[in-house]
């Protein structure tokens, strides 16, 4: 089975092309999208034990020679991504059941997601950067479906932004990429990757490397780039929003890591140092944002912000220590921020608002939530032994390592804050006197609560079991930190 | 107010078939020299473009009473299949063969498997075009 | 030839620039179908300028000869891509006019006090 890297991409596709024939059959939609997802993460988690035995896969479409057809690669950390990112999509879609509403069930709601998921999984796993172009395309597409389906006034608007500050960034995608073919003469990842090696320490490759970073500085939401995610997060439904929060910067964030670990290692004083800069400067940003708002969305929304800074931050220190707690953390923040978007999404369910001092008092009548979020939360913020904290443990014992001791130290001073933040949820919301508790029937609680409960299970799970992933993290580090395993899988025959 | 269209809808329906035969024309040619799917189905999509144009929509949508996100659909389904093809044989995904057959009337063609991946992406582009050119006209 | 090539991309881009930053939604959907005109451009001209042959390699044509085909194939990637992404807007844009009554950026603004 050479060709299993591509199923997790191809199954959401073929399942969201079947589900375009019948868009008003809610029942049949609803169950071909679970059964797609199902068989998608099925054959991630056979992906998963492929790479981990046999090392990194590659593929290079249409029997084509390496540098010259388009190659697939799944090394340790696109594979993790994957899966996760197919597995936060099941519970959103099971959200969904209850929440989303027929309207947009009915109007091509699924098949988007399905899209979206194969824009998110085939940039995860592809290995010709104008490919991954592509695959960006596909993602922002379907995204641009999902944030404006449903039509309301504020989508609307809030979706006009959106697309424009996308569009401009797809066309900077687009000219660095022509800049880069120019020097290089290949589309290629791992080719570009032994002719920058070759080429050395040059002006236009820095250049090249901020251009990249702009690029996905816009997708992933950096400082200063970071300005149009708050407002056109807030705007769509909870699923949707929990969708793209927890998958849409991560793909920014992971084609940075992609790019500065295999691409422009020469000259890593200019360029990781910037990086450095910058991941301080948008924790700074987000730490702000969190606290400034009595909006429950806005507050998860700038903890986003918060989280790319600490991956970010961990990667750009380039040593075994931090780049792994970088996957760690990636992948937690995956995983938490989707079970914190979906746990607001009850409350908001509840109380029919957003804003915090319009709700109070929920603990009483809903004390299974309130403590699973109280879990999420301290999760969120890296406290012993839930998922926050090997990554964050291992990040800044890797800014130490590489002697950056007020980074680190900024750093531990930022969960602080990120937990401040998430607690004062959990104080308004349910602390205090009973208010803005609407009615909400006990079987729609109960279903909105299950697939919420069981993604915060699966994040404890996450930070309990670190220590039997911490194998896996070691490969995908292994790979990242030395580009040449990359390049010989390609060039090798991917067998 | 309604004008008087009669010779755009006279002519209308002759071109509208030249058109469609020409948009055939230059997807086959796609096989070796310049043309393809994704020109013929513009060029198909503009015949029908042209349709509304000489009728209004109602009338168009009783000529050819088809959901163009169907045939999108099948486009869709048309190339992955296509595509797909090569997972069976073991091969790396859109690997793509050929071959020569005697067709009665053609004599020795090649037929060769990006001819049916074309032939989605065709379906595809009618479809989405015309998705789009539905939903801006359609709400007067 | 690519000096000239090179102020007609700036120039696509300044005009895309301008009419991005205007306030009608039509203007700024036209730049950015400029925006994406000017990208394709040098995108060709980075793939290098010149060549005569198509790049089949056949009896007298050297690899000297033809024209990278690459950037070609990028581009039509890239027009087609953007032609999807213009359509789109189009709609929305036309949505959003008939929604909120207004296509003046300006009035769109902010979250809360706008509803």
């Amino acid at each position: 089975m050479i060709n299993l890297l591509l199923f997790p991409v191809l199954i959401p596709f073929l399942f969201a092309t079947i589900l375009l024939f019948f868009p008003k059959k809610v029942k049949a939609q609803r169950v071909i999208t679970t059964l797609g997802l199902l068989t998608a993460l099925v054959s991630a988690f056979a992906l998963l034990w492929k790479v981990k035995t046999d090392g990194v896969q590659s593929l290079t479409l249409g029997s084509w020679a390496p540098p010259f057809g388009i190659t697939m690669v799944s090394d340790m950390m696109s594979t993790l991504l994957v899966t996760s990112s197919l597995l936060i999509a099941l519970f959103v879609v099971w959200f969904s059941f209850t929440s989303i509403g027929i309207k947009r069930e009915t109007s091509f709601y699924y098949p988007a997601i399905l899209f979206m998921l194969t824009g998110v999984n085939g940039a995860f796993t592809t290995g010709d950067i104008f490919n991954m172009f592509v695959f960006f395309e596909v993602l922002l597409m379907s995204s641009y479906v999902l944030i404006v389906l449903g039509g309301e006034k504020v989508q609307l608007r809030e979706s006009i932004k959106y697309i424009l500050v996308n569009v401009v960034s797809s066309s900077l995608f687009v000219i660095t990429v022509g800049y880069l073919y120019s020097i290089v003469g290949t589309l290629n990842m791992a080719d570009i990757s032994i002719k920058l090696a070759a080429i050395g320490q040059a002006g236009i490759v820095t250049v090249i490397a901020v251009l990249f970073l702009i690029v996905f500085g816009i997708k992933g939401a950096i400082f200063p780039l970071f300005f149009w995610l708050p407002g056109s997060y807030a705007a769509p439904p909870i699923p949707v929003l929990t969708l793209f929060g927890a998958l849409l910067t991560k793909v920014g964030v992971y084609a940075i890591i992609r790019t500065y670990t295999l691409f422009f290692t020469t000259d890593i004083g200019f360029t990781h140092e910037l990086l450095m800069i910058i991941s301080i400067l948008t924790i700074i940003a987000g730490c702000i944002g969190a606290l400034a708002y009595f909006d429950v969305k806005k507050i998860v929304i700038y903890n986003i912000i918060i989280a790319v800074g600490v991956i970010l931050f961990g990667a750009s220190v380039m040593n075994e220590s931090g780049m792994m707690g970088s996957i760690f953390y990636l992948i937690h923040d995956i995983l938490i921020k989707g079970a914190l978007f979906l746990l607001i999404g009850v409350i908001i369910h509840i109380t029919g608002t957003s804003d915090l001092r319009k709700m109070g008092g929920l603990i009483k009548r809903y004390p299974v939530l309130g403590w699973s979020y109280l879990i999420a939360a301290f999760g969120l913020a890296g406290i012993p032994p839930l998922s926050g904290f090997i990554g964050k443990l291992l990040i800044v014992q890797g800014g130490l390592e590489g002697e950056l001791l007020w980074q680190s130290i900024f750093i531990l001073a930022s969960s602080l804050i990120v937990l401040l933040s998430a607690i004062r949820i959990f104080i308004y919301a349910f602390w205090g006197e009973e208010k803005g508790v609407q009615q909400v029937q006990p079987r729609t609680y109960r279903h909105l609560l299950a697939p919420t409960i069981t993604l915060v299970v699966i994040t404890v799970l996450y930070g309990v079991g670190s220590e039997y992933l911490v194998p896996f993290m070691t490969d995908a580090t292994t790979v990242l930190l030395d580009p040449s395993v990359y390049t010989d899988a390609v060039f090798g025959g991917g067998k | 107010m309604k004008t008087n269209d009669l010779i755009i809808q006279t002519t209308t329906k002759l071109v509208f078939f030249i058109i469609f035969l020409f948009s055939i024309h230059i997807f086959f040619a796609g096989h070796y020299t310049p043309g393809g799917g994704f020109v013929g189905g513009l060029l198909m999509s503009s015949a029908i473009v042209l349709l509304l144009l000489a009728f209004d929509l109602k009338t168009v949508k009783e000529m050819l009473p088809v959901n163009y996100t169907v045939v999108t659909a099948i486009g869709l389904l048309i190339s992955i299949a296509t595509a797909a093809g090569s997972i069976f044989f073991n091969v790396p995904f859109f690997t793509h063969v050929y071959d020569y057959f005697n067709i009665p009337l053609l004599g020795k063609t090649s037929i060769h498997t990006a001819m049916f991946f074309d032939t989605g992406v065709y379906l595809v582009v009618v479809g989405v075009t015309m998705t789009i050119i539905q939903m801006i006209g359609g709400d007067e | 030839m690519e000096i000239l090539m090179s102020i007609l991309i700036g120039f696509l881009f300044m005009a895309a620039v301008y009419l991005i930053l205007s306030r009608s939604l039509l203007r700024i959907i036209i730049g950015t179908g400029l925006l994406s005109h000017g990208t394709h451009l040098l995108l060709l001209t980075m793939g290098g300028l010149g060549g005569k042959a198509a790049p089949v390699l056949t009896e007298g044509v050297t690899v000297k000869d033809y024209v990278d085909p690459l950037p070609q194939a990028l581009i039509l990637t890239a027009i087609v891509i953007s032609f999807g992404v213009t359509a789109f807007s189009l709609v929305l844009a036309y949505r959003t006019y008939k929604e909120l009554g207004t296509d003046n950026m300006d009035l769109m603004k902010g979250t809360e006090d706008n509803d």
